[in-house]
């Protein structure tokens, strides 16, 4: 399995109706295990559309997905794609069945018919992972927006995935929330080696990814690691996307004469250069 | 309006609570059918002496029971009241003007309204001993069989699980709404019924499409995590008859001798 690239997206088009306009427009796409690719996009772009093609939730119109050499239009694999490419959707609680968090992150296993026996110590382990554990009885619309979110994510991590697909899974989550949810998801991809597929606007959250894709009209824009596609302003500007804060702020000191890199992508970034360039302005 | 607890379950540890849901369900049916068993006034003792063991087994407090009959209030005065005044006998008992209160009725009277009580009283043990979930997993696994004859039964609990988990939810949200109204004029206490309900409107229209569209995003996520129907699926929760079971159905079986055995002999 290893050399077969994680997701293979081949010349895919897609369109709602037969006769409706290309959500999707020949989009080629190959992302290696263990990568964590943040999509980018205005409104209606077609990355939602995208991600919902990884795990065979829509199926291609045209050209083929497929997730670890498996094709999503395989319907003795569909199961397998789902289980290995888990998706974690906007809407913190629409996407959890169980009125209780440990019964939650059971419902896959059951679905895949994991022997009951077998589950506690997935489910644990899954709420480990995610910080979760403590609420493990609480009743899902006990929880904060963030906290939804990661009991989303342990069920899908329950089931042992080697892919997470995210779409806008922070979108309606506070910035604490937001923080909660990307601090997990990093350091799933950091320690599991778990390939994420993080789908959002913000572009902040963009700028802890390994690469960067940019969608527009249907099609992949832009391509490349964080600090080359935010370097492009005028082209962003074009697709309707702004710089991340930070890289925002750091180019108008630049225009000030100020001597500052201006690629700074995050506020850590930011800070060292602050400190570079004054260093008693900073305690510690 | 946050923390919702549904139905009445009343958490604690007792041998009523660990029992089976199945077993809890078809002791239930086979006390209500007890409770009409019943020939005569002096055999409601040892029904009502039965539930008052499974209450005191349960450590349920006696106000949870009365509780539990306080919705039935009206109708049970009505029974009294109506069975009391307008049956007909032979026996005499009171007369005040135009009213005769027969002894007959007075016996109807209160066999009608024990057997509510007892049948009201009995069934809120089930609700207060057994959490919500747990009665539908109980539901499911005693509806099983019924799958030959293609009954819904891993549907029909599914169904009911996700509205146990959402009806916090769309509680919550029906309160924003409202409140988002109010803020904009709406009137939902003042007028009269008709009024009231035509208040109503622009609450349940935003909630219905809300819970329209929670629905689809659910279906969703639920096939993205592989949902696909009760064939092949394993239950986290296994359901196991154990002593205490065998314990419970004898202890039926002796309520059903205490009551029949005198009228065959």
């Amino acid at each position: 399995m290893n050399g077969v690239p994680h997701i293979q997206v081949t010349d895919l088009t897609y369109r709602y109706e037969p006769d409706a306009p290309k959500a999707l427009d020949t989009i080629n796409l190959s992302v290696p295990r263990g990568q964590f690719v943040a999509i980018l996009g205005h409104n209606g772009s077609g990355k939602s559309t995208l991600a919902k093609l990884l795990n065979g939730l829509f199926l291609p119109t045209e050209g083929t997905v497929h997730i670890s050499g498996m094709d999503t239009r395989d319907d003795d694999k569909i199961w397998d794609i789902r289980r290995t490419a888990g998706m974690v959707f906007q809407n913190p609680d629409n996407q959890l069945v169980a009125t209780e968090v440990y019964d939650d992150v059971a419902f896959g296993l059951e679905n895949i018919g994991v022997p009951p026996d077998d589950m506690p110590p997935r489910i644990d382990e899954a709420l480990a992972l995610t910080g979760m554990s403590e609420f493990k009885n609480r009743a899902p619309h006990l929880l904060s927006g963030g906290q939804k979110q990661r009991v989303a994510i342990a069920g899908i991590l329950a089931m042992h995935p080697e892919a997470l697909i995210l779409d806008e899974a922070t979108a309606m989550l506070d910035p604490q929330g937001r923080k909660e949810v990307l601090q997990t998801v990093r350091r799933l991809n950091e320690e599991q080696g778990i390939t994420v597929v993080w789908i959002t606007h913000f572009m902040e959250e963009a700028t802890h990814a390994q690469r960067v894709l940019v969608m527009d009209h249907g099609q992949i824009a832009m391509d490349g690691s964080p600090r080359e596609i935010f370097a492009q302003v005028d082209r962003l500007r074009d697709l309707r996307l702004d710089v991340p804060p930070m890289t925002q702020l750091a180019r108008l000191l630049k225009e000030r004469d100020i001597d500052i890199a201006p690629d700074v992508l995050n506020v850590e970034e930011l800070v060292k250069e602050v400190k570079r360039l004054c260093p008693l302005c900073l305690k510690n | 309006m946050r923390d919702i607890t549904l139905g009445q379950y009343y958490p604690v540890d007792s041998p009523i609570h660990r029992l089976d849901p199945r077993t809890k369900i078809i002791l239930i049916f086979l006390y209500i059918i007890a409770v009409f068993l019943v020939p005569n006034l002096l055999m409601y003792i040892p029904v009502a002496a039965y539930l008052m063991l499974a209450a005191w087994l349960a450590k349920l407090p006696f106000s949870m029971l009365l509780r539990s009959l306080k919705p039935m209030r009206i109708l049970l005065i009505i029974t009294f009241v109506l069975n009391l005044f307008f049956a007909s006998g032979t026996q005499k008992l009171l007369q005040i003007g135009g009213f005769v209160l027969w002894q007959e009725g007075l016996l109807t009277a209160l066999t009608f309204s024990l057997r509510l009580i007892l049948l009201v009283t009995g069934s809120s043990i089930l609700t207060l001993t057994t959490a919500p979930v747990t009665l539908t997993d109980g539901l499911e696994r005693l509806a099983s069989p019924l799958k030959v004859i293609k009954f819904p039964a891993h549907e029909m609990a599914m169904m009911m699980t996700i509205a146990l988990r959402f009806i916090p939810t769309l509680i919550e949200e029906a309160d924003k709404i409202m409140k988002a109204q109010t803020a904009r004029g709406a009137d939902f206490e003042t007028g009269n019924l008709m009024a009231r309900a035509r208040a109503m409107i622009p609450l349940l229209v935003p909630l219905f499409i809300s819970a329209f569209r929670r629905a689809g995003d659910l279906a969703m996520a639920m096939e993205a995590r592989c949902y696909r129907g009760g064939e092949g699926r394993t239950r986290l929760h296994k359901l196991a008859y154990t002593k205490r079971d065998v314990l419970a159905f004898l202890s039926i079986l002796l309520l059903y001798a205490i009551i029949l055995l005198p009228r065959m002999l």
